[in-house]
């Protein structure tokens, strides 16, 4: 029989097995051959998951005791004490179960994906790099080291946004993820500072210990909160920092499943989870939240209508379903928005997958105008991807109905009002993924010349494990309404204290249920009618649309005003800078300088000309000077 | 030690700052005047020596005899600087064929 502590203080193997692949693939990046850094990658992947479960079934045995495991000393200056710490409790084994085991199928997808790529070990190292900081980001036990987790996977989302680099779109595209990002970074660190000039620690759990003192409402734990929150919307892109996202979609699609589906853009959501006891204190942020959250979703929603390209479809529908996890951390049902973060984990990165698998199919095509008829040519792709739209529509039993009706409930127990909105939110999602599937899969082909064939096994596999627990992923946490008793939501109480919201009735539920369902129909009949029966496909982009479609069809020129309302003034004012100021104040400042010193060296230089009795006589007057100047004062 | 003190005694202190400041003048004129490169050492010596005069003229007058040493140590250290400058100036002979100290301007860098 082992210790049970020894086995939770081997906490550290978990992200250090990705480093050591990283280190091992970065080193030998020339010298390893014929896809073995893929393997490497994926092995290393494989056995952090394999560990994740050790740790999970330790500590479920062990009695759920929460376990701080202090590495090392970090930081020590003054009053100022930070250990290189991992926490490991019900959360943070929730989210590494989720980003080694999701990572893991991702990894081996890529091995297929990334084949003929000629930087296909990079790819992997990078890729290896990202698990090791999404790993230290929800392992930290204190504010600084998750800190440095969140700027880790800040790092190499950019990297891997820019991964095929000699295409500038993509590199531009990689830059505004990362300016974006700092934006809410600076948030970040800021809430990160006040948090220890208030509570003289940032360690989690003292922070946490010494919340309870803090008065409820207050300004300074409002402005902590608000100030984490910057960081989350950044990080998690929401209003209004959500446009870094959808270009996020110029890296290779593995990318986008794992790091702009799956796992970092999550980081907010576990941020906030993870301090639901300061959120707890501060209504004000929570309702913002809430306002964000549900904006966000509906507005993300509403652009995915009319996108062409498969991934931007992707991309909105992730940032509103991020809006849905905000809705729910903002209702204080922290762990119904962890559960919608596993569920939508699965079938968010199957989808991408998916989308990865038709792409790799048409050679790159990524217009869904081009596509149609797929469903005979891919049928493994078709049945996953046809999984993962009845989860994200929230279809039962399927995983998404589960943390997409809880949320709903607990919206309605709150106000009908945030409901009825979050519904209208659900009704563009199941149009929009209806959509998609319809103008992909059914219809005739509409693409010449071109070999369709379904995907190679190490890129189906994934798809189909995916699949599996894009099915049955929502019955962790089955509602007392069909006999369950939320599992997972009772798992994470002792991490994440929710507040506890009026309940409605049994009756209530099932109104509510059913006439989400109803309505989830009724877009599915809309959809099939529009896109299959009459075969209505989306305008060239040279069309005339009219006013609304068109408006959404272009983001609701939201990029347009922020390049108007900040880039053109900062350009704008570079520019100014750069010609002016620069021109005309400072160069002469400083070019005069140098030419007065200049000039007055001429004049100087005539007292040296190698005269030694010149030297002489002055060296005696200056003495004679100084002697008459003493005797003088 | 004693008979000499009160011989160096015998002539009143003035005398000895007079004849030394003379002294330091003129090797100070020397210096500043002269162009020739061995005169200006000579005059320098001179300086020194003016100097020496004085320390040890207050040496008796004041009966300590740290005075006489000290004019011990600046006699070696100018024994030493004459070693020196003597044998730059041999050099100096060689190379510009003249002692004249204002050919010497064609050092400047």
């Amino acid at each position: 029989m082992v210790e049970t502590s020894s086995v939770l203080n081997l906490s550290w193997l978990v992200p250090a097995f990705p480093l050591a692949g990283f280190v091992i693939i970065g080193l030998g990046n020339k010298h390893l051959k014929n896809h073995i850094a893929g393997v490497i990658a994926s092995t290393m992947t494989l056995l952090s998951f394999l560990m994740t479960c050790v740790l999970f079934f330790t500590f479920s045995s062990s009695g759920n005791q929460a376990v701080t495991q202090t590495l090392f000393s970090w930081i020590s200056l003054g009053e100022m004490h930070i250990s290189f710490a991992f926490l490991v409790d019900h959360l943070s084994l929730t989210m590494m179960l989720i980003i080694t085991g999701v990572g893991t199928l991702i990894h081996v997808y890529s091995i297929g994906y990334m084949r003929a790529d000629e930087r296909f070990n990079t790819f992997f190292a990078q890729m290896n790099l990202f698990t090791f900081s999404m790993l230290l980001l929800v392992m930290a036990a204190n504010y600084l080291l998750l800190f440095v987790g969140w700027e880790g996977v800040g790092l190499c989302s950019y990297l891997l946004i820019g991964f095929w680099y000699k295409n500038n779109s993509n590199n531009y595209a990689a830059r505004k993820a990362f300016v974006m990002n700092r934006i809410g970074d600076l948030g970040f660190i800021l809430g990160i500072i006040l948090i220890f000039y208030t509570f003289k620690s940032v360690s989690f759990q003292e922070v946490f210990t010494k919340a309870s003192a803090v008065q409820h409402g207050g300004t300074l734990i409002t402005l902590i909160t608000l100030l984490l929150l910057v960081g989350a919307l950044g990080k998690s892109a929401q209003i209004p920092l959500y446009t870094w996202l959808p270009d996020a979609m110029a890296g290779p699609t593995p990318v986008s499943a794992l790091i702009h589906a799956a796992t970092m853009v999550t980081a907010g959501i576990y941020m906030i989870a993870r301090s639901s006891i300061l959120y707890n204190l501060a209504p004000l942020t929570l309702d913002i939240i809430i306002v964000i959250g549900l904006s966000t979703a509906i507005l993300a929603a509403l652009i995915g209508l009319k996108q062409n390209d498969i991934k931007k479809v992707l991309a909105y529908s992730t940032v509103s379903q991020l809006g849905y996890m905000f809705l729910a951390l903002g209702l204080g049902a922290y762990s119904s928005a962890v559960f919608h973060v596993t569920t939508h984990a699965f079938f968010k990165a199957l989808l991408f997958l998916g989308a990865g698998s038709i792409i790799h199919a048409m050679g790159g095509e990524q217009d869904i105008r081009q596509m149609g008829g797929l469903r005979k040519k891919m049928p493994i792709t078709f049945y996953t991807f046809l999984v993962a739209t009845f989860a994200i529509s929230g279809i039962p039993p399927l995983s998404g109905f589960f943390s997409k009706d809880l949320i709903l409930t607990q919206a309605y127990e709150r106000s009908p009002l945030l409901f009825s909105v979050a519904l209208f939110g659900a009704m563009l999602t199941c149009f929009y993924m209806f959509r998609l599937l319809f103008l992909v899969f059914f219809g005739e082909k509409r693409f010449v010349n071109l070999h369709v064939h379904e995907s190679p096994k190490v890129m189906i596999i994934p798809l189909v494990i995916l699949g599996v627990l894009s099915v049955i992923g929502g019955f962790l946490n089955i509602p007392a309404l069909f006999g369950g008793k939320s599992e997972f939501t009772a798992y994470l109480k002792t991490s994440i204290t929710s507040i506890e919201l009026n309940g409605t009735s049994i009756s209530t539920e099932w109104i509510l249920i059913a006439f989400s369902l109803a309505l989830v129909g009724a877009v599915i009949w809309g959809a099939w009618n529009n896109y299959v029966k009459k075969e209505h496909i989306p305008n060239a982009d040279d069309q005339p649309m009219r006013l609304l479609p068109k408006l959404l069809y272009k983001r609701f020129y939201i990029d347009e005003a922020y390049s108007f309302l900040f880039e053109k003034p900062y350009n704008f004012l570079s520019g100014f800078f750069s010609e002016k100021i620069e021109n005309n104040v400072l160069n002469p400042i400083i070019d005069g300088t140098g030419s007065i010193t200049l000039r007055l060296g001429t004049y100087l230089r005539r007292l040296q000309q190698g005269n030694m009795s010149f030297y002489l006589f002055a060296m005696v007057a200056g003495i004679l000077l100084f002697i008459v100047f003493i005797l003088i004062v | 030690m004693k008979e000499i003190a009160s011989a160096i005694q015998l002539i009143p202190l003035w005398y000895y700052i007079m004849l030394s400041s003379a002294l330091f003048s003129i090797g100070l004129m020397g210096v500043l005047f002269r162009r020739n490169i061995i005169v200006i050492l000579m005059c320098i010596e001179l300086m020194f020596n003016s100097v020496n005069l004085l320390l040890t003229a207050f040496s008796a007058y004041h009966s300590d005899p740290a005075g006489q040493v000290f004019v011990f140590f600046i006699m070696i250290v100018a024994a030493a600087e004459v070693a020196v400058g003597l044998s730059i100036v041999v050099m100096m002979k060689r190379n510009v064929e003249s002692v004249d100290i204002n050919l010497l301007h064609r050092l400047k860098w």
